[in-house]
């Protein structure tokens, strides 16, 4: 055999084609019409040995430029440096939660399921929700999920949706309301937070959702009463796009009234990865269980009355419900999901208020040090947490270029669209826990060169 | 004969205790966390977070040593069954051993530490991998272009119909309705719900393929397309496939398939020659990226040449200097995903897939389809097949008879396999099959496993039979680490908390 991975010897083969009367492996496809076979094989080259793979692989990564000592992180934009343990690294990548598939046999899944269970548990106390789902995709489609389970829960198809939403999120939004017939409206910022006055205004009567981040995209702190206030108004829904790390220290969306709460979780334990997988979070209120979307993991019993787990409320889903579940989600990031429990379970209480507080003092830090330069300026007045919009005399790209050959990845370009005209083109800046006054410093001082 | 490798039943689990949740572990004060010193001034949370916004008091996790947090979770997982354990014939899932190298690749600081919007100059090696992966997706298929942004096959699924509708659209057309066979698989429906089409059923024949004459009659000028998988779910490949798609096309649709189960034909026959516009892929099947216990999986959709501008950007291409970028098409339908889709389960697929090569990838699907026809034949005369003819890569077989004569259903079944050391295959469904049991033993699994698990399934018939009764298998399985678990019990008192305990406390 020419696979690496298949064991079946030559001798092997024979036999069991023997045993189904072939003679040939190509018989085994004999009922595969000839003319649209494939003649000739793969257009592809053969396969590699390990060794070859790997001499390649590090010739990839070579061509890439991972944070770290020598690129040091001042991105955010959704994909956060935080510390990971090497305790965190090493009980998510045990094989038993890596190779294991979604747990339809409770009674040989208990360690995924438990799992899920102490997450969910994790992420409804960090919204101050009742409810929280075992995962979805990503913080966008957490984003799209929330605003479909609303819309359909208040039965208004308008979604009223702050432009303080992460621009790519809600792009995504775009692409996928086009199913459900959402009109999505787009509530403009003003020092950096929602004004919702005018749209709110002109949209009444037809609204399902209100959408509203914090920190919102610009890194600025919004007032969720305001955004409870303007739902109630409309009879709509309200949807709060949150971060868990900033849940350490401000109160919870559902103290201050979010039915939903959606976010990215990252910030928990997950790597940057470029992207993927992350870990879309989900929370919702008791009431509307039924309109969950993904799964759900509840405690029960076993015959012999011993506590155990099971994936529950299970008419939800599609492959139950059709057409008509909740939502088409089937695989979704429970490995992610497990680790952000196991992050969770690191840090403990006073760990996530830590990492909120020493993220805060060096956005504090270097958001003051930095505007005390000739010609950088705020993009956005309103409070901060880790993550600030700044206007520099040279685009952002520029300096993010320049800083680049520094040694300093000095942060995203707020690209245009999705956003007021005020403030795409501004430059976002994050820090978290990890970085220390020297990397600041010598960040400061390299921007300060870099912006003229 | 050798012993079966794939057999787990030597399993040392440990007593049959309950693991006490993470929140009965906490000690109030107890700290694992560190963090580095960082020499910042130490404002106090006061001075950095306005009144208004900061919390009262933290939010309650459990605090516990780091000793404690790993033996928790290693403990877990001596309570989860995996790929890495033993066989997983799980139906339609494509449960086959994940090698090693490809996670090793996964964690190299080089593509695992990269941030996502890195200008592209610092990325030249990611865009690299993402665009051979896209050019080797094509090849596989058929295609003349792909995204890499679908997080799984769901949102493939859910990308493919957003992709006929924008090309629709574009020639002035208002179609409404997608065509999907009784045989689909749940997200299909559900996808087609979400994208805002309504749904027309068409039913299978005798053969267990779609009924022609019956997509002829439900076919017309209001259908955008149809979605199909082949081998369809009963692990059975559509000899009409060719008329199918024809009628298909004929009648002005799109033809998309649903690639769950590619494993059966790579090198074989592409979905593009057998009339397919728009296909999407499971990596985490077919390519052997690990399921990390529900996912991250990752969902590629390839597409012919004519749908290539609607595709979602920014999406990575070669550049004509020879470098790598970004490119959104001219009438895209948006974005898909925060980023550039499961970027890390990605990289595993294409180094899965130069591991394999063109001649690796075509031995995987000889065997995977070897082994569930071998494994069918073998349980001739103990099951009954759902339709008696050559299968693909997995076969459906059906416990009806057992359960008129003894009572044993395909769920004791399951259950009963479990305490033989092997995971059950997937039950109830396909759902036009009674007491389904669709078996996919996988070209990872060696001879000697699969004849382990045929006869495993045999006892369980033979057992049933002898007895006249399936009470055995009913009280299955006994030797996991909880036994059967009451499922309508936590429907009906729903506990998805520690909070929602009637003893959970907040802390
Ligand atoms: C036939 C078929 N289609 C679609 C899917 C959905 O794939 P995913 O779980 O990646 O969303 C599955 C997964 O089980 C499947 O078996």
């Amino acid at each position: 055999m020419n696979a690496p991975f298949v064991p079946h010897t030559d001798a092997e083969i024979g036999e069991m084609l023997g045993f189904l009367g072939l003679s040939s492996l190509d018989e085994l496809f004999s009922v595969i019409p000839e003319a649209i076979r494939l003649a000739g094989g793969l257009d592809l080259p053969d396969h590699w040995s390990e060794a070859d793979l790997r001499d390649r692989l590090e010739e990839l990564a070579a061509a890439n430029m991972p944070v770290g000592r020598h690129l040091v992180c001042f991105a955010g934009a959704g994909a956060y440096d935080h510390e990971i343990p090497a305790v965190v690294r090493s009980l998510a990548s045990r094989s038993e939660f890596v190779t294991a598939y979604t747990p339809y046999q409770p009674e040989v899944a208990q360690g995924v399921l438990q799992a899920l269970f102490e997450y969910q548990t994790m992420i409804a106390r960090l919204t101050g929700l009742e409810i929280a789902n075992a995962s979805l995709y990503d913080g966008a489609a957490a984003l799209v999920e929330g605003v479909n389970m609303a819309v359909a829960a208040a039965g208004h198809s308008t979604v009223l949706c702050s432009d303080g939403v992460n621009p790519r999120w809600r792009r995504q939004l775009q692409t996928f309301s086009k199913g459900p017939g959402l009109e999505i409206v787009h509530v403009p910022l003003a020092d950096g937070v929602t004004d919702w006055g005018s749209g709110a205004a002109a949209a009444a009567g037809r609204v399902g959702a209100v959408v509203v981040a914090t920190p919102n995209f610009l890194g600025c702190l919004e007032d969720i009463s305001a955004a409870r206030r303007t739902a109630d108004r409309l009879g709509a829904r309200l949807v709060v796009v949150f971060d868990p790390v900033a849940a350490g220290v401000l109160k919870t969306p559902g103290s201050l009234g979010a039915d939903i709460v959606v976010g990215e979780g990252q910030a928990l334990g997950t790597p940057l990865s470029f992207g993927g997988p992350y870990l879309g979070l989900f929370a919702c209120r008791l009431a509307d269980v039924r309109r969950l979307p993904g799964r759900l993991v509840g405690e029960t019993l076993d015959v012999e009355g011993r506590p155990a787990y099971v994936s529950t409320l299970r008419t939800r889903e599609q492959d139950i419900r059709r057409e008509r579940a909740t939502s088409n989600v089937c695989s979704n990031q429970t490995l992610m999901a497990v680790t952000a429990a196991i992050q969770l379970g690191w840090l403990g209480t006073t760990g996530l208020v830590e990492v909120a507080t020493r993220s805060a003092r060096a956005a504090r830090y270097c958001r003051e040090s930095l505007l005390a330069l000739d010609g950088v300026e705020s993009a956005a007045d309103a409070p901060v947490l880790r993550e600030f919009a700044l206007r520099t005399p040279l685009q952002a790209d520029t300096v993010i270029d320049r800083m680049l050959e520094e040694g300093f990845l000095a942060g995203t370009v707020v690209e245009e669209g999705f956003i007021g005209t005020h403030y795409a083109g501004s430059l976002l800046v994050a820090t978290t826990e990890r970085r220390t006054r020297t990397e600041i410093d010598s960040f400061v001082a390299a921007f300060d060169k870099a912006v003229r | 004969m050798s012993a079966p490798g794939g057999r787990a039943a030597s399993a040392p689990l440990m007593g049959r205790a309950a693991e006490p949740s993470l929140f009965d572990l906490s000690e109030p004060g107890r700290l694992s966390a560190s963090f580095r010193t960082s020499g910042l001034p130490e404002w106090s949370l006061a001075d950095l977070v306005p009144e208004e916004f900061r919390a009262t008091e933290p939010v309650q996790l459990p605090e516990v040593a780091e000793r404690d947090l790993v033996a928790h979770f290693t403990r877990l997982t001596h309570r989860q069954y995996s790929v890495d354990l033993g066989s997983y014939p799980l139906g339609s899932c494509t449960m086959k051993y994940n090698p090693k190298s490809c996670d090793a690749a996964a964690s190299m600081p080089g593509f695992a530490d990269v941030h996502p919007a890195s200008p592209p100059s610092m990325i030249q090696g990611w865009l690299e991998v993402l665009v051979e992966l896209e050019e080797a997706l094509c090849a596989i298929t058929g295609m003349a272009a792909a995204t890499l942004q679908p997080a799984a096959g769901a949102a493939g699924e859910l990308t493919g119909l957003m992709l006929m509708r924008a090309y629709h659209d574009h020639g002035g057309e208002r179609r409404t309705r997608i065509i999907i066979p009784d045989t689909s698989h749940g997200t299909n429906p559900a996808s087609v719900a979400l994208a805002g089409y309504e749904i027309t059923t068409v039913g299978t024949n005798e053969r267990g393929s779609v009924d022609l004459r019956h997509l002829r009659e439900v076919l017309g000028p209001d259908v955008a397309g149809m979605m199909l998988t082949n081998p369809n779910t009963l692990g059975l490949f559509e000899e009409e496939i060719v008329e199918v798609a024809a009628a298909v096309h004929d009648a002005g649709g799109l033809m998309y398939y649903d690639g769950a189960n590619l494993n059966a034909i790579l090198g074989v026959v592409r979905p593009g020659d057998m009339g397919f516009d728009i296909v999407h892929m499971n990596v985490h099947k077919t390519f052997a990226t690990p399921h990390g216990g529900g996912g991250p999986g990752a969902g590629p959709v390839a597409v012919r040449e004519g749908l290539k501008e609607f595709l979602p950007g920014p999406r990575p291409v070669r550049l004509l200097s020879g470098s790598f970028g970004f490119e959104t098409p001219a009438h895209s339908i948006g974005r898909l995903h925060s980023w550039h889709g499961n970027a890390l389960v990605l990289l595993r697929a294409w180094a899965y897939l130069r591991l394999n090569g063109a001649d690796g990838l075509r031995s995987v699907s000889d065997v995977a389809v070897l082994n569930a026809n071998w494994l069918k034949e073998r349980l001739r005369g103990v099951y009954d097949a759902a339709y008696d003819r050559p299968v693909m890569h997995e076969c459906v077989l059906s416990a009806e008879a057992l359960q008129k004569e003894t009572g044993l259903r395909a769920l004791d079944v399951a259950k009963r396999l479990l305490e033989l050391g092997f995971h059950a295959p997937t039950v109830y469904f396909p759902l036009i099959v009674h007491e389904a049991l669709m078996i996919e033993p996988t070209e990872t699994e060696s001879p000697q496993t699969v004849a382990a698990l045929a006869e495993a399934l045999e006892q369980i018939a033979n057992e049933a039979r002898a007895a006249g009764s399936a009470t055995d298998a009913k009280a299955a399985p006994r030797t996991t680490p909880v036994g059967r678990v009451d499922e309508a019990r936590a429907a009906r008192h729903l506990i998805a908390t520690y909070d929602q305990r009637d003893d959970g406390a907040q802390g």
